[in-house]
């Protein structure tokens, strides 16, 4: 299963990879939504998107929007996972289509739990 | 300075006393981790002091402030998914249709720790089954501790715990933002009764109950005080009432009078015959 980590921080690329490496997934990765996006063209069916909400470029919010805005991706799932705890934020990425929302800081059991609410298969 | 065998030994057999949790040796670094944080409240050196506090005063406050220190209280939000899957789709609807005559529903969440599992109890209700706004709806939350009971009824948590096992839109629905603190709506809170309960010591008087959720506690207890407990739990079911347990928890080869029944992508138990 394909999974897509947008983030600017390369050190919080390696950790959500490792999490989502280490139970099986193929994890494919960008630095901000643009590069996102063409991600989103160029691998196969992207089962689920972590994204970051701050970046440079297209941020997080408008990665959502863009993606919700295509048909070809409806089946992709998307978690933001940010910095951005205040309730506005949380609203706002959820009306625009996000999934599911993580502040930072998380563990990997929260990740782990998330994916469970999402449905995503471990297999 | 690492806890001596002798105070070892008595620190478990108060607490296997108090509340029937098992403390096999090897488990002394938990007591020293659990208690260490205890003597730095109560304004004491070391767990060795805790300890001699608690030789010096048996009957003291002491004695409860360290049981529930040693008591586990990790939860979160729709713990394991799969029990609250089931409730949803299989158990509630069948006790609901069952109920419909006298619109009565009465569900206890026995150590219920910080709140996690009874307020995601009262989420799933508000969300999925509306027709019991005008239903009598008992949902009892006990606990041994006093300290977590009173957390409860606060409905307050950090952002650890709304990040762990909360679906972003109960989330937004259910709770607000006060400061660093998410705080769960007054309507939820008014749902549960706060009692405080020892397990393994006598229970106070309770309605018999459709539902009884008993998750990751019995893990923590001698065989004996399983059976007694379960067959507490038996006396206070009514016909047809489910009981859940963690899922590495039974009543094989404890109490054969309960049958284990699959219910969608878990196992509850029901009374027998």
């Amino acid at each position: 299963m394909n999974v897509l980590v947008i983030d600017d921080s390369r050190a919080m690329r390696t950790i959500l990879s490792g999490i989502l490496k280490a139970i099986g997934f193929e994890v494919f990765e960008a630095a901000d939504g643009k590069e996102g996006l063409s991600q989103m063209e160029a691998v196969a069916d992207v089962a689920l998107a972590l994204v970051d909400w701050n970046m440079p470029e297209m941020n997080g919010f408008e990665f959502v929007q863009a993606v919700r805005a295509l048909d070809d991706y409806s089946a992709t799932k998307l978690m933001m996972v940010t910095t951005e705890t205040e309730m506005d934020q949380v609203v706002m990425a959820l009306d625009a289509g996000a999934d599911e929302y993580v502040m930072k800081p998380f563990t990997r059991d929260v990740i782990m739990e998330k994916l469970e609410l999402l449905g995503i298969s471990l297999d | 300075m690492s806890l001596s065998s002798s105070d070892f030994k008595y620190v478990s057999n108060l607490v296997r006393a108090q509340s029937a949790i098992v403390l096999e040796s090897g488990k002394e670094y938990l007591v020293e981790s659990r208690l260490a944080p205890l003597a730095k409240a109560e304004g004491l050196d070391s767990v060795e002091d805790v300890v001699r506090r608690l030789r010096r005063e048996p009957r003291g406050e002491i004695v409860d402030l360290v049981v529930e220190a040693m008591t586990t209280n990790e939860t979160l939000f729709f713990r394991d998914n799969h029990p609250f899957q089931s409730l949803r789709e299989e158990v509630l609807p069948r006790v609901i249709e069952r109920n419909a005559a006298t619109k009565s529903l009465s569900i206890w969440c026995a150590a219920s720790s910080s709140g996690q599992e009874p307020y995601s109890l009262c989420m799933l209700l508000r969300d999925h089954f509306p027709e019991l706004s005008n239903w009598n709806v008992r949902i009892i939350a006990s606990d041994i501790s006093k300290s977590m009971l009173r957390r409860v009824k606060t409905g307050s948590y950090s952002q650890l715990e709304v990040n762990r096992g909360l679906p972003a839109k109960m989330l937004v629905k259910y709770f607000s933002k006060d400061g660093a603190t998410w705080q769960i709506s007054p309507e939820l809170i008014k749902m549960l009764e706060l009692r405080e309960i020892n397990l393994c010591k006598s229970w106070p008087v309770l309605p018999s109950f459709d539902i009884v959720m008993i998750r990751n506690v019995l893990i923590y207890f001698d065989n004996e005080t399983k059976r007694e407990i379960m067959g507490k739990i038996r006396g206070l079911l009514k016909p047809g009432g489910f009981m859940f347990l963690g899922g590495s928890e039974t009543t094989i080869n404890l109490d054969d009078a309960f049958a284990r029944v699959r219910q969608g992508a878990t196992w509850a138990y029901q009374v027998a015959g």
